[in-house]
């Protein structure tokens, strides 16, 4: 296979008039691999995750420095089209976000926006997204629902889907298991370790505990600043930078 | 007892405009009552008025009506669509084009019916009849269509003002989303905004032809006809049209007495069709409101 799925960040600065969001930050992940990222809360994550995967050209005035290259291509770069960027990296919200139409329409709707409105080809793809995320057996009889009269974790796990439909070749997922019962966070999880095999993972979370469950790697961002990126158990066991440390054991606000 | 008074003061006030609006319905429910009839609502006027029905009126209203809706729906639908969804935020021109859109409002509908004959008709007819029919009178003269257009225009801004509010009730999380999925702007505005946007689309569009079917200053000067044996059949025709028809005859009538049950069935039945228009319009949004609330 040409392709390894490989994302490099490399020295990516991004400010907001004068106020720097994210400092010369460099990371990398490639498939077979989930990074996780945490941080408090204002750290820049959610940025991080917008940027990569084009959606940051939506707020304005933000001037973005540095590259991101997915398997050796610029995706910032004037030629790279943010459309076939954004099909490549998906990503899912801290929030579940159904749209207001079938759980079917939901899943087919990246598809169908790229020409594939065909049942006999969307239902295989579906079956799998939907397995892939642990909601196939909740959903397979009522694909034909509004997404709204899934749980809150079904519609996490629907996006997820959703998401699957396009196959990416980079996951980002912000926070998805902030608000979610331990059973669907569990889901998730376990969806996540089978995933990483097909693609490279990006999981920004809150929950330091769970970096620690699923991440092979994992990386501290603290106020913009990349303060440390190492192999999860090297964060967890033996971090370099007291400031990791004292955020991994709990000690930090 | 200051507090006693002021709830009672208020509620004089509610029931003072209660009561008037139950004094004009029920005069003119009962006056109008009398004189209506299916042969009232098909036939033509006859003896100057005096006598017959209004059916050319009916015709014309919603000959008229039918032709502002053309105009004034995708013209308004996509300037919203413009301001909301593809112009950059707050920039000179949005804002610029938002003041052009708020002043539209407040012009008195009599300049827009003078703007309609001068614009309209002397200069656009005038000049399609010089340039396509060797200056043959054709176009340049009060018509249908020019009255349909100058009432789009005095209807433009309940259109694009209801487009954009409706626009607005929509999610920004539903636009990032589609678009994270892979969609151009195009895609997110046909897929996801205007799916969600159409209740409010179709209620702008019933609150701008319920307002249009009322007005007269806007089509006096433009194509509403006092008298026409015939019905309107081509865009430059002039029409007859009911609240002009009420306006001829409370002023215009030879014999203003003979007229007058006429004159009551007939302002019936323009306020019925502005009314069933505005039930309309409050129907539909609640039950787009309802579907959508379901489907969120």
């Amino acid at each position: 296979m040409k392709e390894h799925n490989r994302l490099q960040i490399d020295r990516l600065d991004i400010r907001a008039g004068k106020q720097d969001i994210l400092r010369s930050v460099s990371l990398e992940v490639s498939r077979g691999e989930i990074l996780g990222i945490i941080g408090p809360a204002g750290s820049g994550k959610t940025t991080l995750l917008r940027a990569l995967n084009r959606l940051l050209d939506l707020d304005e005035g933000l001037v973005v420095s540095g590259d991101i290259r997915l398997n050796g291509l610029s995706i910032l770069d004037k030629g790279a089209d943010e459309v076939d960027v954004r099909r490549k990296i998906g990503l899912v919200f801290s929030v579940p976000t159904p749209l207001p139409m079938s759980i079917f329409d939901n899943l087919a709707f990246g598809p169908r926006l790229n020409g594939a409105t065909k049942i006999a080809e969307l239902r295989p793809r579906m079956e799998a997204s939907l397995k892939s995320a642990y909601l196939w057996d909740e959903v397979k009889d009522r694909l034909s629902e509004p997404a709204a009269n899934l749980s809150g974790g079904q519609q996490q796990r629907l996006c997820l889907a959703r998401t699957l439909m396009l196959e990416p070749e980079v996951l980002l997922l912000d926070e998805p298991c902030s608000g979610l019962d331990p059973i669907s966070t569990a889901q998730i999880e376990e969806a996540l370790k089978v995933l990483k095999n097909d693609m490279a993972i990006i999981l920004v979370t809150n929950n330091v505990m769970q970096a620690s469950r699923v991440a092979d790697k994992t990386a501290f961002l603290l106020l913009g600043e990349l303060v440390e990126s190492a192999p999860t158990q090297e964060i967890f066991t033996t971090p370099k930078d007291k400031r990791t440390e004292d955020y991994v054991t709990g000690r930090f606000g | 007892m200051i507090g006693k008074l002021f709830v009672a003061l208020t509620g004089l006030c509610c029931l003072t405009i209660v009561a008037l609006v139950a004094a004009i319905l029920g005069d003119i429910a009962y006056f109008g009552w009398e004189r209506l009839s299916l042969q009232f609502l098909m036939t033509s006027p006859e003896q100057g008025m005096a006598e017959g029905g209004i059916f050319p009126a009916i015709f014309g209203t919603f000959f008229l009506v039918l032709l502002m809706t053309i105009a004034v729906i995708p013209l308004g639908v996509m300037t919203a669509i413009y301001l909301h969804e593809y112009a950059p935020r707050n920039s000179f021109l949005v804002r610029w084009i938002r003041l052009a859109i708020e002043n539209l409002a407040g012009v008195p509908a009599i300049v827009f019916g003078l703007f309609g004959l001068g614009f309209f008709i002397e200069f656009v007819g005038r000049g399609m009849d010089r340039v396509f029919l060797n200056g043959q009178l054709t176009f340049g003269q009060p018509a249908i269509i020019w009255a349909a257009l100058t009432l789009a225009l005095l209807t433009l801004p309940t259109v694009v003002v209801a487009t954009e509010e409706a626009l607005r009730a929509i999610p920004a999380s539903h636009r990032e989303v589609a678009y994270s999925l892979g969609a151009t702007r195009l895609q997110m505005v046909r897929w996801v905004v205007l799916p969600q946007a159409i209740g409010g689309i179709l209620t702008g569009g019933i609150l701008a032809i319920s307002r249009g079917a009322g007005e007269v200053a806007p089509i006096l000067f433009t194509g509403a006809a006092y008298f026409l044996p015939y019905l309107p059949k081509k865009l430059n025709d002039q029409f007859m049209e009911l609240g002009y028809h009420i306006y001829v005859l409370a002023t215009q009538s030879p014999d203003v007495e003979k007229t007058k049950p006429i004159l009551y069935s007939t302002v019936f039945v323009l306020l019925a069709l502005t009314f069933a228009l505005n039930f309309t319009a409050i129907w539909v949004r609640s039950r787009f409101r309802r579907k959508l609330r379901m489907a969120k």
